[in-house]
């Protein structure tokens, strides 16, 4: 699965990184998010998928490779 | 004449601890219309799944100069300058974009150490003074007004003038006239703060976005109403979490528990915002374009109010949902709204709960209310709902 941020629509609410720490952080220059693991395995899908139905803006999306 | 059949919008709670009953009513329809206590009417969103739509949707602004806005007190109309919770994009987007930084995850934590000092200071003071004592004003509003000072950059010194004039502002009963003079003394007051920070701009929030005025990001007036947002939104939200969840955590039993399982904090706090969504009345919106729900069309121009308090409650999303339990399976609370205007600060006021849930819980697990629970003064007229007082020994 293939995690990716669409950075036109995140506005650095921080979401993504509260629900999934090890997946996501934030850059200095903007507070944007920043995909620490574009490539999560079996066990960070259901995490990945989680932030991502949390992310306010929809800028998150998790898909098949 | 058709007006007449209009519904009164749920408002009074008939039990302090829930929502108006209400609100059950219509969110098992689709969104149907009401009568605001302003006297306007709109629809009303009571739906999880429709409020976090809605709230991501474009097609609803947040511009309250528009005509017809929805208000849901009377309100003088819009004149000059908001903040940026009422405005659109681009100009929300830009505003915003300014202030980003200073609420990252990583930031915010960073915050931790300072906090948890602010708290300790706070208890000891409390503890000395004590038993009883009211949780309110010895405890859930200083610590939140005095970290939200510290990060913006305002002289806690004056904490007794902005918390008395932001609970006018906030008051839903208060005459008209009483509201508008407490935003004006507010306004002045973070005018020649501002101003201050411009000539000597020092090392907080508000000196940091200053300079932005003479490189042309914003106006004087755009900070102005930004310091105000921040300043307001920052303690007064936290505090009643603080006080109404110490509260909630005491009724229900669940106090014990986090005492004898600290690591309860992060779900027990979760769990609080979602059962008391402290922007109780919910966040209004207008139509820039139709917009159907549940088999509603609700036209350009029409007003919405997206009740957060509703959207909590709701049964499709959290199963058996007036029932506090830390141990529910987590779904995706809106305390914190949705869309582009969510909560800039919800970082910070979760790791102010973290924090003093902790302290409080390790320091005082023998809290406990002074006064019977029917005794406690709810604040059921303002925005924020909370408590004007908790009296408690230990």
């Amino acid at each position: 699965m293939r995690l990716r941020a669409d950075l036109d629509r995140c506005r650095g609410a921080g979401q993504c990184v509260f629900t999934a720490p090890d997946l996501f952080d934030q850059d200095d220059a903007a507070g944007l998010v920043v995909v620490l693991d574009p490539a999560p395995g079996p066990d960070r899908q259901p995490l990945a998928a989680r932030a991502a139905d949390a992310c306010p803006n929809r800028a998150l999306t998790l898909s098949p490779d | 004449m058709e007006k007449l059949e209009v519904p009164e919008m749920p408002w009074t709670r008939e039990d302090a601890f829930h929502p108006p009953a209400g609100l059950a009513g219509l969110r098992a329809g689709p969104p149907a219309r009401v009568r605001l206590p302003s006297g306007q009417t709109a629809w009303l969103v009571a739906r999880h799944a429709d409020a976090r739509a809605l709230l991501s949707d474009p097609r609803l602004s947040s511009d309250e100069t528009r005509p017809h806005y929805p208000q849901l007190i009377p309100v003088p109309p819009a004149t000059g300058t908001l903040s940026f919770l009422r405005m659109d994009d681009p100009d929300h987007g830009r505003l915003r974009r300014l202030l980003t930084t200073e609420f990252t995850v990583r930031r915010i934590n960073a915050m931790r150490p300072g906090i948890e000092r602010t708290v300790a200071e706070s208890l000891d003071a409390m503890v000395e003074k004590g038993p009883p004592a009211d949780l309110v004003r010895d405890f859930a509003l200083p610590i939140p007004s005095q970290v939200i000072c510290q990060l913006l950059g305002v002289p806690y010194d004056d904490h007794e003038f902005f918390q008395d004039r932001s609970a006018k502002i906030l008051e839903t009963n208060a005459p008209l006239e009483e509201g508008a003079r407490a935003m004006g003394e507010l306004t002045d007051y973070l005018a020649s703060l501002v101003d201050a920070k411009v000539r000597e701009p020092g090392d907080d929030l508000l000196g940091r976005v200053a300079p932005g005025i003479a490189e042309g990001r914003l106006t004087r007036d755009e900070l102005v109403f930004m310091a105000g947002l921040l300043l307001i939104a920052g303690h007064e939200t936290t505090a009643n979490m603080i006080a109404l969840g110490t509260l909630t955590l005491l009724v229900t039993g669940e106090w014990a528990a986090l005492c004898a399982d600290p690591a309860r904090v992060g779900a027990t706090t979760e769990e609080l915002l979602r059962h008391l969504t402290v922007v109780q009345f919910g966040l209004v919106r207008t139509l820039l374009e139709p917009v159907t729900v549940d088999g509603v069309t609700m036209e350009a121009g029409d007003g919405v109010v997206i009740s957060l308090t509703a959207a909590n409650r709701d049964g499709a999303h959290f199963p058996d949902p007036d029932a506090f339990d830390p141990d529910r399976a987590q779904g995706h609370h809106v305390a914190f709204g949705f869309g582009m205007h969510q909560c800039l600060g919800a970082a910070l006021a979760r790791l102010e709960m973290d924090v003093v849930f902790t302290a409080l819980a390790a320091r005082l697990p023998g809290l406990r209310l002074a006064v019977p629970v029917e005794d406690v003064p709810f604040r059921h007229d303002q925005f924020v709902y909370g408590l004007d007082a908790l009296p408690v020994a230990w």
